[in-house]
């Protein structure tokens, strides 16, 4: 009896070795891609992950904010997975600098990541020197979308070019008694908004020295002053019903011809292809006005914590070398509304939105990281804070312009 | 002889072992409990000061800064929102929650047809998720699908409850769907109280005429001491944990119009990467709590004295 019993499971070990031998390296990927649109997209790194020979273990876990503090705790814990999602920011920058993570050099020189990735995204996955994160996708948070329909009912004949075009046009939906901007009022969604005016109207040099610099003369000058206000202006076109309210129900409004505006990331064009409506025809998206606008880039990596084993390294240099090939790369963005993390790729599958995209990253110099890439968690926590308390409440702008210039310096 | 005295010596021995066991006994039983509590309460108290006097983000970090943090947390408008919003919640919560958790268990005590289906009505909120019921309050609140929305459809257009996306009326709302959440629990306590009241006394006081409203304000309520002091402390603590309700009817919005200093210690120590912040959060919560609970315990310390010496 225990001699049969011991038999079986020598084999069952034996067996699970062998199969683990013979399917190559074993991957367990943590991420929290779990909405419909997102877990098709992760899947398509699964099947090319499995295709390339390895064995992919998924571990998704909703939310971002408790699969990153996950991940942490696993690795701290000295169980980590073998590749963690987290955003292309500061965010794993402490978990670097505490020696818990193995970089993929091996795989970034050899493919020259160098050589197509944007500036930005290098900025925080490579520290003196080392590659410690591979980036999977490029979202762009402050897309400006609108309804045709709604433009149509209130009688906006075009696209609006600029800000005050973009203030004409709202004015105009008002009138027509519909929603002007569709806006929920959270506070992660207040600070989209405000830096799609600070990209838009700032320009390229304000946002740096605000953001990047965290320069106080510039927080305090008049030229940022004036972005506050136009920030605080479009607060005059939301309903009452945005405070609290979801992005995803925001855009519904879009969808329903309730509301005409909205200010989202690319991530929203998964609601609007959800309800059958398609970009040119029912909604129109714009980057950002003017031929220089700043393209904002931000988006998700895997960082790959520290092991020894080199069945485990195997798997993570393997990992960083499938997420980051071209066709997968653009199978992935198709499914997840992102767009490549290179413009060495064949755009004709992608959607109208997503080429325009492509096309404005193609020009270096309109790449810019969005305020995590600069600012680390906490400064960036101070600044939404300050921002949304702005949005909700009659604060005046030098007020708000001292409050930012303490946030940022700490 | 030298046997028999040496079984005695033995004997004696044995008696004294047994005895020093059974002295023993209840320190070593004890001796787990006291464990957890200095380990697990008074060591993690120590270490959160610790940490709220480093310069800690995402990992402990083993400096000192002194109380940077604090100097810090008081100067950030969101933490001293907090602590008002806070203040201003626990007042009205306890207060409300009493009162009505004391009227419920009255009315059920008159010994009402289908006790039993109402007291479970009464109680059930506590019984649920307020996630998953705060949910439902929100939209409940929200004016442009819930109760406003119902009544103006009703034809009664100028009708206005908007209170959740009022700047100053935003915690007002959260008191509500809280007490509706826990004054059946008050309600329950209460209640239990009220059956372990002597018959006698009510017919005494019937004898003597008094009106029943004077009875329970004056007699009644007088000795239901001791569980108007058991719901006080667990409404006290909920009071200072709330969080859930927070996060699951308004996210601390509009702007940051309902914070509480729960959620602003939760914020920081996960999403913003500071735990020497929210750990300077913390042990700034734990001090309110024990300056306005010590009076309270010291209070009730020296009544028990006092009772027990008479």
């Amino acid at each position: 009896m225990f001699k049969a019993r011991r038999i079986i499971l020598a084999a069952l070990v034996s067996c699970h070795g062998l199969a683990a031998y013979a399917a190559g390296p074993r991957a367990e990927v943590m991420h929290w891609w779990t909405s419909g649109g997102e877990s098709a997209a992760v899947k398509k790194f699964a099947d090319a992950y499995k295709a390339a020979g390895g064995v992919w273990v998924d571990t998704a876990i909703a939310g971002s904010e408790q699969a990153r503090s996950v991940a942490i705790n696993r690795i701290v814990g000295g169980n980590p997975p073998t590749a963690a999602q987290f955003n292309t920011t500061k965010q794993f920058l402490d978990i670097i600098e505490q020696g818990l993570l193995n970089n993929v050099d091996a795989v970034a020189l050899k493919e020259g990541w160098d050589k197509f990735l944007p500036e930005t995204i290098l900025n925080v996955i490579r520290i003196k020197g080392h590659y410690y994160a591979a980036p999977v996708n490029i979202h762009m948070p402050t897309w400006i979308w609108y309804s045709k329909a709604a433009f149509k009912k209130a009688g906006i004949a075009g696209e609006p070019k600029s800000m005050d075009e973009l203030f004409a046009a709202l004015d105009k939906l008002k009138a027509a008694g519909l929603i002007s901007l569709a806006h929920g009022g959270q506070s992660w969604q207040e600070n989209i908004v405000f830096t799609a005016v600070l990209a838009n109207q700032g320009g390229k040099d304000l946002y740096l020295k605000i953001l990047r610099d965290r320069d106080p003369a510039a927080i305090n000058s008049e030229a940022f002053k004036k972005v506050l206000l136009s920030f605080k202006r479009l607060q005059s076109y939301v309903d009452a019903g945005s405070p609290g309210r979801n992005w995803n129900d925001a855009t519904a409004l879009l969808i329903t011809g309730k509301a005409g505006v909205q200010i989202m990331g690319d991530w929203a064009k998964g609601e609007f292809s959800q309800a059958n409506q398609a970009p040119g025809k029912d909604y129109g998206c714009i980057a950002g006005f003017g031929a220089n606008s700043p393209y904002i880039i931000q988006g998700d990596a895997f960082v790959f914590p520290k092991t020894t084993n080199t069945e485990a390294i195997k798997a993570q240099l393997l990992l960083a070398s499938v997420v980051t090939q071209p066709a997968i790369q653009v199978e992935f963005s198709n499914k997840k509304g992102s767009i490549p993390i290179r413009t060495d790729v064949d755009s004709s599958k992608m959607d109208l939105c997503a080429q325009e995209g492509l096309r404005i990253m193609k020009d270096k110099s309109r790449q810019i990281g969005n305020g995590e890439t600069f600012l680390n968690p906490d400064q960036n926590g101070s600044l939404a804070d300050i921002l949304t308390a702005y949005w909700n409440r009659n604060i005046p702008v030098e007020k708000v312009q001292k409050d930012i210039a303490a946030a940022l310096r700490n | 002889m030298r046997a028999k005295l040496r079984l005695l010596r033995l004997l004696r021995l044995l008696r004294l072992l047994r005895l020093l066991r059974r002295k023993s006994m209840p320190y070593a039983a004890l001796l787990p409990m006291a464990l957890i509590v200095l380990v697990g309460y008074l060591g993690t108290v120590l270490w959160s000061l610790k940490v709220s006097m480093s310069s800690s983000r995402t990992f402990p970090a083993h400096d000192f800064v002194g109380l940077t943090q604090y100097a810090r947390l008081f100067g950030n408008e969101r933490w001293l929102q907090s602590l008002e919003n806070l203040a201003l919640y626990g007042v009205l919560f306890i207060v409300a929650c009493l009162v009505i958790g004391f009227l419920l268990a009255v009315f059920i005590d008159q010994k009402v047809a289908g006790e039993g289906v109402l007291r479970t009505v009464f109680l059930y909120p506590y019984a649920m998720s307020f996630v998953a019921t705060g949910l439902v309050w929100q939209w409940l609140l929200n004016p442009g699908n819930g109760i406003q929305q119902a009544v103006r459809l009703w034809g009664y257009a100028d009708f206005e409850f908007d209170w959740i996306v009022d700047q100053d009326k935003v915690m007002y709302t959260i008191v509500i769907a809280t007490v509706w959440q826990a004054s059946g629990l008050v309600m329950a306590i209460l209640l239990a109280g009220l059956r372990g009241i002597d018959e006698e006394i009510w017919k005494a006081a019937r004898i003597d005429g008094i009106p029943t409203w004077r009875v329970y304000l004056s007699i009644v309520l007088p000795m239901l001491g001791p569980s108007v002091g058991t719901a006080f402390v667990l409404l006290f603590t909920a009071v200072v944990k709330l969080f859930d309700s927070v996060v699951a009817m308004t996210q601390g919005g509009p702007g940051i119009a309902s914070e509480v200093p729960a959620k602003f210690i939760m914020d920081h120590l996960f999403g913003r990467a500071n735990i020497a912040l929210a750990s300077a959060g913390s042990i700034m919560l734990l001090l309110t709590v024990t300056i306005l609970v010590a009076p309270f315990m010291y209070a009730r310390s020296r009544a028990a004295h006092r009772k027990a010496s008479q």
